[in-house]
């Protein structure tokens, strides 16, 4: 009741598919049990990266608001977008810097590199630790739900129209079996040379 | 309130930041209205630097706002202050209403509230609120808000103090 992860609830999956990738965040904002807003997005776009924050909905703010500042600082230095991977080891650091005192988020990575053309997708805890997959990632209070979803719906090289479905179905029955989240969804499906973000609307219960 | 003591009948809990926002506050006693003061003068401060047509929008002065509250949560004795921010925005001609509570989490709502208010109103105004709602309609909803909350709360409710942000300011209004 008191974790701060599960206090405003909220949930993010990303998925791998042919020359794709998908990221899926619901929009509930809730105090507990109650829901205070339906329009609360999770998934912030920075260049040709993706990142979804759930947990404390202060520090879903305050970090994807400290991301703005870095990936831009990045793009006036480099005079470039700042690469998947790249952007991965940038949030692992500076989850890290908070070592003793965390942000109390579970962040998820999505994008295609802009060079070797290969999807990318990758989690991290609260602190900064760094979990690879080929498949998918999950997080947020839903979690588990997703986990079990994904692990059923999810295959290899799926395409663009496929990989939506896939990850709109897990999102969706999973925040179902959650009272913590729901209450609608956006899905970015990610392609090398589109990005298509669609609006789900779900359960409003 | 001060326990079962009644203090003072009409406390008023709002501050006006600039001529079309206004922001009402609840929260520990001390805390409240210390940070409500330091953001309007904050607030009135970046008015009086700049041009006084040139004044922080709605949606400018509620991150502001969630800034100053989040940076305040990790130090050694936080606010605890919960917030409602409504404020018109003269250039783009349109009403915003933030809801911010004291961890600083903030979200644009169409309607809102904090405390016990938020058990007895929330669902009165999901059923009865519209995108499109009137003035008129608007103090008729919120009479059925008052109805309830003198009927369920067990205490003795000193009534509403109701606020109007226009296009031309903001002005107390009778409900």
């Amino acid at each position: 009741m008191s974790n701060p992860f599960s206090i405003n609830g909220g949930a993010v999956v990303a998925m791998v598919g042919k020359d794709c990738v998908a990221i899926a965040c619901d929009l509930r904002l809730g105090m507990q049990a109650l829901t205070v807003s339906n329009d609360f997005p999770k998934i912030f776009n920075y260049g040709d990266v993706y990142l979804g924050l759930t947990g404390l909905a202060t520090d879903v703010t305050t970090v994807s608001e400290m991301f703005r500042y870095k990936v831009n600082m990045y793009r006036l230095r480099e005079e470039r977008d700042i690469e998947p991977e790249t952007m991965a080891n940038l949030v692992s650091s500076s989850l890290y810097e908070k070592r003793f005192g965390p942000y109390f988020v579970s962040p998820v990575i999505a994008g295609i590199n802009p060079h070797s053309q290969k999807p990318f997708v990758c989690g991290f805890d609260s602190i900064g630790c760094i979990d690879f997959a080929k498949d998918f990632i999950v997080s947020g209070t839903a979690s588990d739900q997703l986990f079990g979803t994904c692990e059923s719906l999810w295959e290899p090289d799926m395409e663009p129209e496929d990989l939506f479905e896939t990850i709109s179905q897990a999102m969706l029955n999973s925040v179902d079996r959650d009272a913590l989240s729901g209450w609608g969804a956006h899905v970015y499906v990610i392609t090398k040379d589109k990005v298509v973000k669609r609006l789900l609307k779900g359960r409003q219960d | 309130m001060r326990g079962v003591t009644v203090l003072k009948e009409e406390d008023d809990k709002t501050r006006t930041l600039n001529p079309h926002t206004l922001m009402a506050f609840s929260g520990e006693a001390g805390d409240t209205v210390q940070f409500a003061e330091y953001i309007q003068a904050n607030v009135q401060l970046y008015g009086m630097r700049n041009n006084s047509k040139w004044q922080l929008s709605p949606s400018a002065v509620a991150s502001f706002v969630r800034r100053e509250l989040a940076k305040s949560l990790r130090s050694r004795k936080p606010y605890y202050v919960n917030l409602l921010i409504g404020g018109f925005d003269t250039n783009t001609n349109e009403p915003h209403l933030y809801w911010l509570d004291y961890l600083a989490a903030s979200a644009r709502t169409p309607y809102s509230a904090h405390g016990y208010a938020q058990y007895y109103c929330l669902s009165i105004l999901d059923k009865h609120h519209n995108p499109n709602i009137t003035l008129e309609e608007g103090q008729k909803l919120l009479r059925m808000c008052h109805e309830e909350l003198v009927k369920r709360l067990p205490i003795d409710y000193k009534g509403l103090l109701v606020k109007v942000i226009r296009a031309d300011g903001i002005t107390e209004l009778e409900l």
